[in-house]
This record gives C-alpha cells, sequence and structure tokens, in this order.
C-alpha cells in the first residue's frame, strides 16, 4: 500500500447532466503528481466540464473528488484556490488596463498604511517571482498592450501567485504561434521539475506526444483510457478519441490549375474603429487549386473577406471574380458571381439559429422558382423539405430527421456540414473557407477538408482562411502568409515547415513580394 | 406525467391562467370581496347574455388588431411598443375622411380602412427607417411617436375649424361611413323596433356595435400568419428577425425587411383605429392620458406567444377579462385596479410559462438524482 503514491488528484465516478444531454458519466480521472496529464476528446466528449467540476465552477450530480489523497468538496473556484488548484481559461479574464501585476495581486494586493497599493513592492515581487518561473514579463506593462501569448503568462503567474500546485489549462495553443506554443511547452515542463502537476484540456494530438506524461481520453462523457504519452502512437490515440480508425491526413491529387478567378489589387481595408487592417493586399486563387491563408487571429482575415463578401466597405483597391466586378459590392451580388463563403462565424453569419435545418438550407436559394414560385412568393414547402432531405442525405447531416429540427439543435459538426452542404451545393466557381472546421470533431473535420478537396478537384478555387497550421500544411496548393495587414510570404507546402510558417505568421520574418507578380 | 404536462405549451397557458385567476381570488379576499362572488359574476352573468357577448366580441376587434401589430413586429425581431400611436393615426384618418369626404356607402368605410392602414403602416416604417438609417432603437422611437401623434390628435380635436362648437370632440362621421352591421337609422325606424320586439335576443345583439370590424380582425389575423409562414416575404422578415447578420450574409437586404415588417404592423395597429371610429367612436376627441389599446397589444401579443391566429383568440379572452371586471366592479362595488391586477397576473404568468419545460427537466434530475 505504502509503494503507491498519492495522486495529485482523483475523480470518481463523476456524473453530470444538462438538460437533456449526459455530459459526464462515471468519468474517472486520476493525475500522479508532478506529471503533465492530457485530458483528450472531440467537442462535447465532456473534457472541460470535467475541469469546470474540478476547479469549482459546475456542481456534480454524483462522484468524489480526491485532492492529494483527501476527499474535498469543490463548491466554488474560491474553495479550488484555498486547494491549491489553479485554472487558466481557453478566454483569459484579465484586466485590460490594469497593468500585468496589478492583475496577477489582483484580490490579494499587498497594502501599506491604510490600504494604499504599494506599488513598488508589487513591481518587485512580481519581477522576481516571475523569473522564478522563467515566465518572461514587465510587471508595468498594461495587459491591453501585450501578446495574446503574454497574457497567458500572465494567467498562469496569476494562478501560480494563488500557490496552485495543481494548474489546469483549457486548450492553451489555440491562440499561439508555434514558437510560442514550444515556449509555452518549456515551461509547463520546467513547472513540472518544480513539483507541479499540469491538466491541459487538448484535442491536437501532436502536443499531447510533444509535452504530456500521461493522457486520458474521454468520448461522450464517457471515460475510454488512461495511456501513457510515450507508449502509443498519434493514431492510436486518434482512435481512442473518435471510436474507429482515422486518416490523419486528407489524399489529394495532383491537378492542373486553371485560370485566375479571384483577383485581388491593392486592398486597403479599415476596422469599425477606422483603424487600417488590410494594407495593400494582392493575390490571386486560380481555378482548381487551394489557396490558403495563414496567419494568426486578429491580422487582417477578418475585414479581408468581409471586404470580399460584401459586409464591409474597402477604403481602395479592386476586386474582381472571374471578370465580373465585386469591389465593394453587395452580399447578393457577389453570390451572383459565383463565389461562396463558409463564414468563420457560423452561428452568427452562417445560420439562423432558430430556424430550422430546411429553412437555412435555402438562406441563400429562397427566391428560386423551386422554392418559392413567381407572383406573392408562396413558399413551396414540399420543394424545401425534399431538397433539405436531399442535402442530409448526401451529406450525412444528422440526425437523419433534422430537416424540421431547429439548427440550434445539431451538434456544431452537423451545423458546419449543413453550411458546407448549403455551399457546395450551389455550385460555385469559388469558395471561400474560413476557419472551415474550427471547433468540429475529428470526424466532422475529415468530412468537410474531404469536401473542400473534391471541390478542387472538380475544377472550383477555393481559398483557405485557417489559423491551423496543421490543416494549411494538409490542404493548400498554395500558402500565403498574413501578418498585420499584409501578405509577407508566399509558400510552396511541399517545401516549408511549420517553423518557417510561424516566423512568418509572428511577424520576424518577411519577403518582399515582387509587386510584378500581380500585373493589375 | 407531471413532466409532459409542463412541457406542453397549452398546458402551460391553462396553468397561467388559473395562475392570474388564483392569485386574482386571493386580492379579491384580501381586500374584502368574495372571490366566488366575484368570478360568478365574471363567468355566470356575463355569459348568460347574448347582448354582453356580442359586446365582447365588439371591444375584441380594436385589441386584436394591436395585438396583431405588436406580434407580427416580434416575429421579426423587433419590438413594436408604437402600436398606440398606430392606432391614433388610424383613428385620425377614419374621423377626418368620415366626416370630410363625401363618398357612397360601401366604397367609404373601404377607402378609409385602405387609408388608415397605410398611415398606421407609413407611421411604423418611420420609426423603421430611423432605425435603419441613424441605428435608433424602435423601442425608443415608437414611444416618441407614441406622443407626437398623441398631440396631433389634440391638436386637430381642438382646432376651431375642426371641433364641434361647444365640445371637445371633432364632428362625427358620415353614416355612410359606418362599418356597423345594423345602422342606427334603421335601430330607430318603425321596422327595426318590431324586429327588436319580435326577436328580443337577435335585438339585444343588433343593438350592440357588432361591425365589419370583428371579421377583419379575423381575416388579418389569418393573413398575417399565411404572410409569415407561407411566404418569401416572411420568411425574409423573420430571417432578418432572428439573425440580421446571417441574413446580410446570405444576401437579403435587411433594411428593407425591417421597414416592410414595421410597416405592416403598423398597418395593422392603423386598421384598429379606424374600426373603433367607424364602428362607435365616430370621431376624435381631446385625449387626456393615452387610450392604451396600444398597451393591450403588447399584452395580448404576450399572451398569443406572438403568433398572429392565437392573437385572435387572446384579444377575446382579453377583453373578456376586461369586461368581466367591469362588471364585477358595477356589481359588488371592486375596484377595477384589483380586475386589473388579476389581468396583469395572468400575462404575467404566461410569460414565465416559458420556464415550465425547465421545471420539467430540473424535477427529472431531482428524481434521478435522488435514486
Amino acid at each position: 500500500m505504502t509503494e503507491e503514491r498519492v495522486p495529485a488528484v482523483e475523480m470518481r465516478g463523476i456524473d453530470k447532466r444538462f438538460a437533456m444531454v449526459q455530459a459526464l458519466d462515471k468519468v474517472n480521472l486520476r493525475v500522479e503528481k508532478g506529471t503533465i496529464h492530457a485530458l483528450l476528446g472531440e467537442n462535447g466528449a465532456g473534457k472541460s466540464t470535467l475541469m469546470k467540476i474540478l476547479y469549482g465552477l459546475y456542481a456534480a450530480d454524483s462522484g468524489e473528488i480526491l485532492i492529494n489523497g483527501q476527499p474535498a468538496e469543490i463548491k466554488s473556484p474560491k474553495a479550488a484556490i484555498d486547494l491549491s488548484i489553479g485554472m487558466v481559461h481557453q478566454h483569459f479574464m484579465l484586466v485590460q488596463n490594469f497593468s500585468i501585476a496589478e492583475n496577477i495581486v489582483l484580490g490579494s494586493e499587498p497594502v501599506k498604511g491604510l490600504g494604499v497599493l504599494d506599488r513598488a513592492a508589487i513591481s518587485q515581487e512580481i519581477s522576481a517571482f516571475a523569473t522564478k518561473y522563467g515566465l518572461d514579463v514587465d510587471p508595468e506593462e498594461l495587459i491591453q498592450d501585450v501578446s495574446v501569448a503574454t497574457q497567458q503568462r500572465v494567467e498562469i503567474l496569476k494562478a501560480l501567485y494563488r500557490g496552485a500546485e495543481i494548474l489546469i489549462l483549457d486548450e492553451p495553443t489555440a491562440v499561439l504561434t508555434p514558437q510560442e506554443i514550444d515556449s509555452l511547452f518549456k515551461t509547463l515542463r520546467s513547472l513540472k521539475e518544480e513539483g507541479k502537476t499540469i491538466i491541459i484540456i487538448t484535442h491536437k494530438l501532436k502536443e499531447i506526444k510533444a509535452v504530456a506524461d500521461y493522457c486520458t481520453i474521454l468520448r461522450r462523457g464517457v471515460f475510454i483510457d488512461t495511456v501513457r504519452v510515450d507508449s502509443v502512437t498519434e493514431a492510436e490515440l486518434a482512435e481512442k478519441m473518435v471510436g474507429r480508425e482515422v486518416k490523419l491526413s486528407t489524399e489529394k491529387a495532383k491537378i492542373e490549375r486553371g485560370e485566375a478567378l479571384l483577383k485581388i489589387r491593392d486592398l486597403y481595408v479599415d476596422d469599425e474603429r477606422k483603424i487600417e487592417q488590410v494594407s495593400g493586399v494582392s493575390l490571386d486563387v486560380h481555378a482548381g487549386e487551394i489557396v490558403a491563408l495563414a496567419g494568426i487571429d486578429g491580422n487582417g482575415q477578418s475585414e479581408l473577406i468581409d471586404a470580399i463578401t460584401g459586409l464591409r466597405k474597402a477604403k481602395s483597391g479592386s476586386i474582381s471574380m472571374a471578370g465580373v466586378d465585386i469591389y465593394n459590392q453587395p452580399p447578393a451580388k457577389v453570390h451572383q458571381a459565383g463565389l461562396k463563403t463558409i463564414h468563420e462565424d457560423r452561428h452568427r453569419r452562417g445560420l439562423v439559429l432558430d430556424f430550422t435545418v430546411a429553412e437555412n438550407t435555402v438562406l441563400e436559394r429562397y427566391e428560386e422558382q423551386e422554392f418559392s414560385g413567381q407572383g406573392i412568393g408562396v413558399l413551396n414547402w414540399a420543394n424545401i423539405r425534399r431538397y433539405a432531405q436531399s442535402l442530409i442525405k448526401r451529406f450525412d447531416i444528422r440526425p437523419a430527421d433534422a430537416a424540421a429540427k431547429k439548427a440550434r439543435q445539431l451538434s456544431g459538426g452537423n451545423q458546419q456540414k449543413i453550411i458546407v452542404a448549403r455551399e457546395v451545393d450551389q455550385n460555385p466557381h469559388l469558395l471561400i473557407a474560413c476557419q472551415p472546421t474550427r471547433g468540429l470533431d475529428v470526424g466532422a473535420i475529415e468530412f468537410v477538408r474531404k469536401e473542400l478537396v473534391a471541390q478542387r478537384d472538380a475544377g472550383k478555387g477555393i481559398f483557405l482562411v485557417s489559423f491551423e497550421l496543421d490543416e494549411v500544411l494538409d490542404l493548400a496548393d498554395r500558402i500565403l502568409v498574413i501578418y498585420a495587414g499584409e501578405i509577407v510570404a508566399e509558400l510552396d507546402p511541399k517545401a516549408t515547415t511549420e517553423t518557417e510558417i510561424g516566423l512568418y505568421m509572428s511577424g520576424a520574418k518577411r519577403d518582399s513580394l515582387s509587386e510584378e507578380a500581380y500585373d493589375a | 406525467m407531471l413532466k409532459r404536462f409542463l412541457k406542453n405549451s397549452y398546458s402551460s397557458i391553462v396553468l397561467a391562467l388559473l395562475f392570474g385567476f388564483v392569485s386574482g381570488a386571493i386580492i379579491l379576499a384580501i381586500a374584502g370581496y368574495s372571490p366566488a362572488e366575484a368570478y360568478g359574476i365574471m363567468f355566470k352573468t356575463v355569459l348568460s347574455k347574448p347582448k354582453y357577448i356580442a359586446q365582447i366580441i365588439v371591444n375584441a376587434a380594436p385589441i386584436i388588431l394591436t395585438g396583431l401589430a405588436v406580434a407580427f413586429a416580434y416575429n421579426t425581431g423587433l419590438f413594436n411598443i408604437g402600436a398606440e400611436g398606430q392606432y391614433v393615426a388610424g383613428t385620425i384618418v377614419a374621423a377626418m375622411l368620415g366626416h370630410y369626404l363625401p363618398l357612397p356607402a360601401v366604397i367609404h368605410p373601404i377607402f378609409i380602412l385602405i387609408v388608415a392602414f397605410i398611415a398606421g403602416g407609413l407611421l411604423g416604417a418611420l420609426a423603421a427607417w430611423l432605425k435603419n438609417r441613424f441605428g435608433i432603437h424602435e423601442v425608443i422611437s415608437t414611444i416618441m411617436l407614441n406622443w407626437i401623434i398623441f398631440y396631433i390628435n389634440n391638436f386637430l380635436a381642438n382646432h376651431p375649424k375642426i371641433k364641434v362648437p361647444g365640445s371637445v370632440h371633432s364632428p362625427e362621421i358620415r353614416p355612410s361611413a359606418s362599418l356597423l352591421f345594423v345602422s342606427k337609422e334603421f335601430l330607430r325606424s318603425d321596422s327595426g323596433r318590431e324586429l327588436i320586439k319580435a326577436k328580443p335576443v337577435l335585438g339585444q345583439i343588433i343593438r350592440t356595435p357588432l361591425s365589419w370590424g370583428i371579421p377583419l380582425a379575423i381575416v388579418l389575423g389569418i393573413v398575417y400568419w399565411f404572410i409569415l409562414k407561407k411566404t418569401r416575404l416572411g420568411y425574409t422578415m423573420r430571417a432578418v428577425g432572428l439573425n440580421k447578420d446571417a441574413a446580410e450574409f446570405s444576401g437579403i437586404p435587411v433594411k428593407k425587411n425591417v421597414f416592410s415588417s414595421m410597416f405592416f404592423a403598423g398597418g395593422a395597429a392603423g386598421l384598429a383605429g379606424a374600426i373603433v371610429v367607424l364602428s362607435y367612436g365616430l370621431y376624435i376627441s381631446t385625449l387626456g392620458a393615452q387610450e392604451g389599446y396600444g398597451w393591450d397589444g403588447i399584452s395580448v401579443s404576450l399572451i398569443a406567444r406572438a403568433n398572429p391566429i392565437a392573437c385572435i383568440f387572446s384579444g377575446i379572452l382579453f377583453a373578456f377579462l376586461r369586461f368581466g371586471g367591469q362588471m364585477i366592479q358595477s356589481r359588488i362595488q371592486a375596484p377595477t385596479e384589483i380586475i386589473n391586477i388579476m389581468i396583469g397576473s395572468i400575462v404575467l404568468a404566461i410569460a414565465v410559462s416559458g420556464l415550465l419545460p425547465r421545471l420539467a427537466d430540473y424535477l427529472e434530475r431531482r428524481e434521478k438524482s435522488n435514486v
């Protein structure tokens, strides 16, 4: 008995139910002290729910939690902090116009005299504290002025400052460049050396292989397995996560690209605060090729796409689609030119969530004779339903009776399938796909990627905007990197590496792209 | 059993009604009146006389229409608080054209109804324009417009060239503009009197101002339902209402749809105003306070859960509660406030009855964890 080490965290038989969904079904988790433990699962597998229970944000319906062998009742984050548990959320919870030091000490500020903040002491303390953990921050800087990666370091420091021995990180790499990910992993390893216990939530297999010691896999709220990471391959992990064999890369035939469809020249776009976000972008997308736009979120991608699709007025430049001028044209005109878009924000732009699936399938086609006849436009519900049914069947949207269900009731993957089905079925010349697989599980990702490649093989042009380098490298025939509103590199996916792309994405490197490459 | 009952939307409305009546009873009891007696009057007395029922139907017509004005907009994501002003616009049009415009019978009221619809509609559309052009929320603009129309009404009703000397109202509409089924002239004539004597029940009914208002309100309820659920226009308006951003991205013109929606919404309320004037209101008078038809419309729409066809029934229910309340007041001298509290409780209960399915879920979970 004495031989066995007491685990830092042990969760036994955790049950959690939300309204109609069994989010967790008798889940067990055992995390050894001083290890990095990954929690792997598709979306909706219950990873975040399990961690939110551990951090006191949710109450489990049943089950027990032991911290360092002691039964614990964690009713609030406060209770979790008292038990030396810290959590870094996916979306940071920092005060934008406070300094880094102020954010870290928030809630336990050292004061002198009658409650006056001792700023000097705080800065000094945080400096020393950060150095101790090898986390490089300037305590005086304001949060609003620092990068996302730094904000994440601040969140980690905040948790450590509150005495965290067990640190939970929710999808920590989602917002980082490859270089930043490396540096985060370095930090995590040194924290492990310090004897801290780290749990990271993720669905990226490569990262688990890179940093974790153990991995617990959940599938649809059920505990599947806990494995030693060095004893399994990525493919095995994927299989455990999805429940079947999965292809981690998409097969792609070599084809000749055709004429240029989408032509953008010298485009400048402001955001709503009149700050320039796209600064002189020129690019072409040809028929029969997938052009991927790589970049970190917030480098002008959204503004660029909004300007192309007619949602935002550009300041200057030109955009044409198959010879038709679509510069600053409304969305309907852009559609007519044969350009369709899978928008990055499917809930806001892609679907009317409170419409039925059938209603959503004709969102861009309701005016066609088949769906609303002529004259006053009485909708032909029989045809709309039949059409929706055909898409549901062809694109394997689930459940099979989804047509009459509200889009809101479907899973994220199936919602995305509705959009892909709708856009692809309209047979566009060019398809813009923005973050088409974000938040999807492996099965749905596989489906969407295959469909994009199929469209390319059918001679369509694909313009893919993605923050996921895996996806970019897997799908693209040509990679453009955007940084601070400018295209800083054009790369051949076969001749480049993630590291190289990462350097361009972070602005550390840039090519001077010859303007002559694009004759106006 | 209970859970399924709670999840059903019809039963939740029944529960809400029950809750309203029970809280009304408690309040009556606290105030020292017998709830049994009060409800006895409300149900037995009111429902026993055809003339009372006819009167309820007469009263229901305008609030069904203002209910539609709110419900239609609500289905397209807009909150039309302006039904009150749109209603008043309809009354102004009806009183003015009803008196000053000489037109033959039948054509006269039809023409007025069309113009009143357009007047109410344009007033609604004005709020839509303010929203589209300047981003002013329709709740703010419609409330303000209510007051503007209110004072225009008072200005006109009080204008020396318009008002009847020695009064505070405009002259009566011409008989040719009336919407009544049975004209007052006929009731006063010999054959009319004979008919009333020979058939007392029918006589009672035809002496109420029963008019084309109610069939019109019912038809409009069905038409609005049809527009929303079955037509291209309704589809785009709902898409804009439920998710403006997705609609815009799909190429649906957002502003145009907001405009149309507020036009249809305002039109219904304008029609309500015309129906009241052309049936029994007969003129516009200086108003001391807002008449409340528009506000009742919000309640009617709420009870109907913004379904245009359900508005027909909830309008009748609302008219019944109001009328019953007046009867209770006159028979046992219970203050109308109590009746209003009861009506308010019902509306409130229906508003929160959307929570009942969640209550069912909660019960389900609790059962599980107790096992």
